[in-house]
């Protein structure tokens, strides 16, 4: 693993809401760096805002302050706010998002829920990517079957073939584990693991579970819109 | 690989039902729309095809003479008035006329017609001019009279019935005890050319003693030609009076405006019924699939990807229902013209309702249009949708 190479560089973020006339801090002065191949997860109890937090290091949202760098990149700082468009074209270039309700779209295969980013954006060599990730996720077999057809655990995996299909630079998983039992979220983290290590993929998890936050390389805790880094 | 195509067409299977009773409703407006084309067109068609079938589009008289065989037998066979043969020439000058044919009429009182004796009808014909008119004459028995001087008759289908008269046998003109040798009978056509006998010109005009007389003649426009130019031209000849079928045409079409502007109103509301239910089908649609467009968005889609989608799902539903409508119309179009036949005041013989090709795609076209402008708000709606808020699930929908 190549370390002291940024992935993704926070300082000072912040997200301010407002709940009536009342400011709501839910992210407050993170910083962070995350190298690249990293596996990191952060945890937190309900309403701590590791959600946001994921959401603004994926550029889904906008700060209301502070910066961050992607592979040294600027993207966001104190003046400089993106628009829905722009947002949209970093994350596809950059992420790969895996969510605690998988999202799967019903109507489509399995592989055509792999393939279905490739629709709106391909990065070369991508074209046979579905296939390769579902055999690494033990999934070919399931191929041409719907989402109805499949477990949770599959679902998920199928989720994460996904997010990986436009070989994204990081992943993203909010609470990947949110809606399986022990077992199948066992599994699921093993195959992130089994991600970070073979494809040297820099992810970062949000959990409550810190059974499962603890198999990541490093463990960040947040705490009303707080982050320490915990030191294993 | 999956293409947009292959997302929306899945997606409209997801409510299956909801997507059938869709596509119903712009069927069943598709139908509207192309049997009222289809009418519009065949009605048109039917009626120009009587009217050709008449021969000739104009009609020049002596002032004040009646020029249906009807008026001329309420009158007793009298009121006929003349005009010189000579006009024939200064009417075949005009640029306008393509052919001309002289006619001269003469009726004379048959008392063996009937119970009580009945008005019997000649038309004096040039046989080549006015068969080179009326190519639609069929012949049941014989042909045409070929000598302009001979005592030949042709009689109408209903006055070869009415007389028992076959090809060989004789007919007397009362009054004149001249005899003529039937050498033809006509099928029916439908017209008062049914119940006449057609004799040569000059046999009639010399029998009748009406040398260079004639009672009308018929004129055929050329095809492009302007018929109102020419009609007003022929008004300024001395003594003569024009009737025009163009004329007559355009009164049927007066008659039945009525009717089309109802059911033109009927198969607008059906479109609009149509064009609201896709837009709910399809708004009720991105409704549901909030989260789901969200994670499209997510996972690399611009709002114009997610318009294209939407769109194309209303492409999809129009493209199909606009096809079914289109079969239905076609399969249903007799019953639809016998409808139409039952409500209308006048209707002419012939299909009434005409669906060609070109009406197919005209009609395609329309409900196509109308599925792209029903189709804006929703894909423009779904475009909007911002990934976060469908991720949270807010229904800031």
């Amino acid at each position: 693993m190549s370390q002291h190479v940024f992935s993704m560089e926070a300082i000072n973020l912040t997200k301010v809401y407002l709940r009536g006339s009342e400011e709501i801090s839910a992210v407050n002065n993170v910083s962070l760096r995350i190298n690249k191949g990293d596996f990191i997860s952060i945890i937190g109890p309900s309403g701590s805002g590791k959600t946001t937090l994921i959401n603004l290091l994926g550029c889904l949202d906008n700060p209301s302050s502070g910066e961050l760098f992607l592979g040294g990149r600027p993207i966001f700082n104190n003046t400089r706010r993106l628009s829905e468009n722009e947002l949209t074209k970093i994350r596809r270039e950059t992420f790969g998002y895996i969510f605690q309700n998988f999202y799967l779209i019903p109507t489509l295969t399995v592989l055509e829920n792999v393939m279905l980013p490739l629709t709106f954006y391909r990065k070369t060599g991508s074209e046979n990517h579905g296939i390769e990730l579902l055999k690494l996720l033990g999934m070919e077999h399931r191929k041409s079957h719907l989402p109805a057809q499949i477990s949770g655990g599959e679902m998920q995996r199928v989720a994460i073939a996904r997010a990986m299909v436009n070989r994204p630079e990081i992943l993203l998983a909010d609470e990947p584990t949110g809606n399986l039992d022990t077992k199948r979220s066992a599994e699921i983290v093993q195959v992130l693991q089994e991600i970070n290590q073979l494809e040297g993929l820099t992810i970062v998890m949000v959990t409550h579970n810190q059974e499962l936050a603890r198999q990541a390389d490093r463990l960040f805790e947040m705490k009303d819109g707080l982050i320490d880094e915990i030191a294993e | 690989m999956i293409t947009k195509f292959q997302v929306a067409y899945k997606n409209l299977l997801r409510k299956k039902v909801r997507s059938v009773l869709t596509l119903i409703g712009i069927a069943l407006s598709a139908w509207v729309l192309v049997s009222l084309l289809g009418f519009n067109h065949g009605y048109k068609t039917a009626l120009n095809k009587d009217i050709d079938n008449m021969g000739f589009q104009l009609m020049i008289m002596a002032k004040g003479c009646p020029y249906e065989a009807a008026t001329m037998m309420l009158k007793g066979g009298t009121g006929l008035r003349y005009m010189k043969q000579s006009i024939l020439e200064t009417i075949e000058k005009e640029p306008e006329v393509e052919k001309t044919t002289p006619m001269l009429m003469q009726a004379v009182f048959d008392p063996n017609k009937g119970e009580s004796g009945g008005i019997a009808a000649y038309l004096g014909v040039e046989p080549k001019s006015f068969s080179e008119m009326k190519t639609f004459f069929k012949f049941r028995q014989g042909v045409w009279f070929t000598d302009e001087n001979a005592y030949e008759a042709v009689m109408g289908y209903e006055a070869a019935e009415l007389e028992q008269r076959e090809v060989g046998d004789m007919i007397l003109i009362p009054e004149k005890n001249i005899q003529f040798k039937v050498v033809g009978i006509l099928d029916r056509t439908g017209t008062q050319d049914d119940g006449t006998i057609f004799v040569p010109l000059k046999t009639l005009q010399k029998i009748f003693n009406k040398t260079d007389e004639l009672t009308t003649i018929g004129i055929k426009v050329k095809k492009d030609a302007d018929i109102n130019r020419l009609e007003k031209k022929l008004y300024t000849l001395p003594d003569v009076q024009v009737v025009s079928l163009a004329q007559v045409k355009q009164t049927i079409i007066r008659l039945i405006s009525t009717a089309k502007v109802m059911v033109l109103s009927t198969a607008l509301i059906a479109i609009l019924i149509a064009m609201v239910g896709v837009i709910n089908t399809i708004l009720m649609s991105v409704h549901e699939r909030f989260q789901e467009i969200g994670i499209l968005k997510t996972i690399g889609a611009m709002p114009w990807d997610i318009f294209k989608l939407i769109w194309t799902e209303t492409i999809i539903l129009c493209t199909i229902g606009g096809v079914l409508g289109v079969i239905l119309a076609l399969i249903l179009s007799k019953i639809t013209e016998v409808v139409i036949r039952r409500i209308l005041p006048y209707s002419p013989s012939g299909g009434l309702v005409l669906i060609d090709l070109k009406l197919v795609l005209i009609t395609l076209a329309a409900i196509l249009c109308i599925g792209l402008l029903s189709g804006l708000y929703p894909a423009w709606r779904a475009g909007r949708i911002r990934p976060l808020e469908a991720i949270r699930g807010e229904a800031g929908r």
